[in-house]
């Protein structure tokens, strides 16, 4: 009989933490840009405000597309429904904030449930094909739902982020909460990668039937993805409406994908500090090139292309480099 | 008298089809306790979509059964919760994820019972020593070989109770697949039941107690690998 190698168990099953100095760099990087906008504040306060909303959103994204390698063309639905439910209610019912901002994600859940059911059956181009018209559907309710979304108009004056009579007004005090939740959405999807579900969304991305043949549930484990990407869409929604105290269906239209997409594989899909870099990049980037005037939409092209071509599974993938040490065949 | 052996798995008419097409025709396989049963046969004859019928992966008619229940059709989950564990073709490890996280996959069902999950992993740490040296090694960056023994070291973790095994040999070298074999036969030796579906017939049949061939879906002979004077004698069944 062979002997165990002489390591103690946790060592064995690799559980403890190994932080290298490289891959803090992709946060102390996005604390520093925070940190920049958080001291000038004004304009590119905004800019990162918006830029962490986003990180919301896209981290949502990856659990389900870079965890689960699902694809979804249509959270930008649920980002639309936690954001109009937000905002209705606290305008039309006079709700107060969170519990609006709650009812929002519970809402865009439910919903995702319902849809989720019968739509994940599908798969790859199928699936995302059936996402894109969710996404369109919401649209179109959005705009032809007047009494309640006020179509294309909009709904204004929805109040800002606060607690009770508290209301974050300043663009110093907006970020700080901001920073916090994009913080904690990302310490979320850092818990449930290393959780079993994790690991069982990352099975299933890795081979449904070999997830299957041990014994895993992979609808369930599909549809549970799915219902915590449209919470976090949701709560980005929401967040979005009342940063900016108005929306409209233009917000969270197909813009909103795109977006999302490229901010999640400039980033680095199916990394954690992905979305994180990868929206503060793509936020900043346009203000970056501002100053090529009638060029700016050329290089910001170019800009992506060398990215994509250069670190193709994400900046945040330098960082997060697994060991590679033996031999392979 | 010695009564016979208590079968462990068994199949009746199984069939199974992919769309029109029927790939398996009502196969009568079974596997008693403590044995090592090869499938042998040619390309597409129909071997791997038996190890697919029995976990409910394919489309079926008729039965498998273990321990005399009949299993559950078109549920993997229930039927490898009753300890049926495939290794699939191609191994289907997780290549992004590390050795250590695919070894705690194959312990999904376990939960949070820590001291079975040590006794599990000390088990097939001991039967791979070299999945214990690269516990923290992304298991796409592994040889064919390790990734093989990370698959069936993953299947262990599990706790099965038969082991099925589809073409273990695929791809590797004859010293790989020599060393593979020895580990089959290691875990015969402890009890574990086995089906081991295989291309290469004179690995599968040195370890096998029993060997069915199947061609073109349906089982033609049922062999004792000692009664074979030659692997020769097997070529006319596949032509038959």
């Amino acid at each position: 009989m062979m002997t165990l190698p002489n390591t103690t168990s946790t060592e064995r099953a690799g559980l403890l933490p190994r932080a290298r100095p490289l891959q803090l760099l992709p946060w102390a990087v996005s604390a520093a840009i925070v940190g920049y906008a958080f001291v000038v504040g004004g304009y590119i306060a905004t800019v990162i405000a918006f830029a962490l909303v986003y990180v919301v959103f896209v981290t949502g994204l990856n659990l389900f597309m870079g965890f689960a390698n699902q694809v979804s063309f249509g959270q930008n639905a649920f980002a639309g429904l936690g954001g109009y439910a937000s905002a209705i209610l606290t305008t039309t019912y006079n709700w107060p904030v969170l519990p609006a901002m709650i009812a929002g994600i519970l809402l865009a859940v439910v919903i995702a449930l319902i849809i989720g059911y019968p739509t994940l059956r599908l798969k790859g181009h199928y699936l995302a094909m059936a996402t894109l018209a969710i996404g369109l559907i919401t649209y179109e309710i959005a705009v032809e739902w007047q009494s309640m979304t006020q179509g294309y108009l909009g709904i204004s004056g929805i109040p800002p982020l606060g607690i009770g009579s508290y209301e974050i007004i300043s663009d110093r005090g907006q970020l700080a909460i901001l920073s916090i939740v994009a913080l904690l959405a990302v310490f979320i999807a850092a818990r449930i990668k290393s959780s079993r579900m994790g690991r069982a969304f990352l099975a299933l991305g890795a081979s449904e039937n070999a997830a299957l043949a041990l014994g895993i549930n992979v609808s369930r484990t599909k549809l549970i993805a799915f219902l915590t990407a449209a919470a976090f869409a949701a709560l980005a929604g929401a967040l979005f409406v009342h940063v900016v105290g108005y929306v409209s269906p233009e917000v969270f239209g197909l813009h909103m994908v795109i977006l999302g997409f490229t901010m999640l594989y400039v980033g680095g899909i199916g990394s954690i500090a992905g979305p994180l870099i990868g929206a503060l990049l793509i936020s900043l980037l346009p203000e970056v090139l501002r100053g090529f005037k009638d060029y700016q939409d050329l290089f910001y092209g170019a800009a992506l292309i060398l990215l994509l071509i250069y670190a193709p599974r994400g900046l945040a993938a330098f960082f997060e480099r697994r060991e590679r040490t033996g031999s392979a065949s | 008298m010695t009564a016979a052996p208590a079968r462990i798995l068994e199949t009746q008419a199984l069939t199974a089809r992919y769309g029109h097409v029927q790939a398996l025709s009502a196969a009568d396989i079974h596997v008693c306790a403590g044995e090592l049963v090869a499938v042998l046969g040619p390309n597409g004859a129909g071997k791997s979509t038996l190890l697919r019928a029995i976990l409910g992966l394919a489309s079926t008619t008729g039965t498998a059964s273990f321990h005399g229940t009949p299993l559950p059709r078109q549920d993997p989950v229930a039927v490898s919760s009753r300890g049926v564990v495939l290794v699939p073709e191609g191994r289907g490890i997780f290549g992004p994820m590390t050795v250590s996280e695919n070894l705690q996959l194959g312990a999904y069902r376990l939960r949070s019972d820590k001291a079975e999950y040590e006794r599990r992993l000390t088990r097939v740490l001991a039967l791979f020593p070299r999945l214990g040296e690269r516990l923290s090694q992304t298991a796409g960056s592994m040889s064919g070989g390790e990734q093989q023994m990370l698959a069936i070291g993953r299947a262990l973790m599990s706790d099965p109770k038969i082991l099925l095994l589809d073409e273990p040999s695929l791809g590797l070298a004859p010293r790989v697949i020599a060393e593979i074999m020895e580990k089959l036969a290691l875990l015969r030796d402890e009890g574990l039941p086995i089906l081991l579906v295989e291309q290469k017939a004179p690995a599968a049949l040195k370890l096998a107690q029993r060997a069915y061939v199947l061609v073109l879906g349906r089982i033609v002979a049922c062999l004792d690998p000692r009664d074979l004077s030659s692997h020769d004698d097997l070529a006319k069944y596949y032509f038959h």
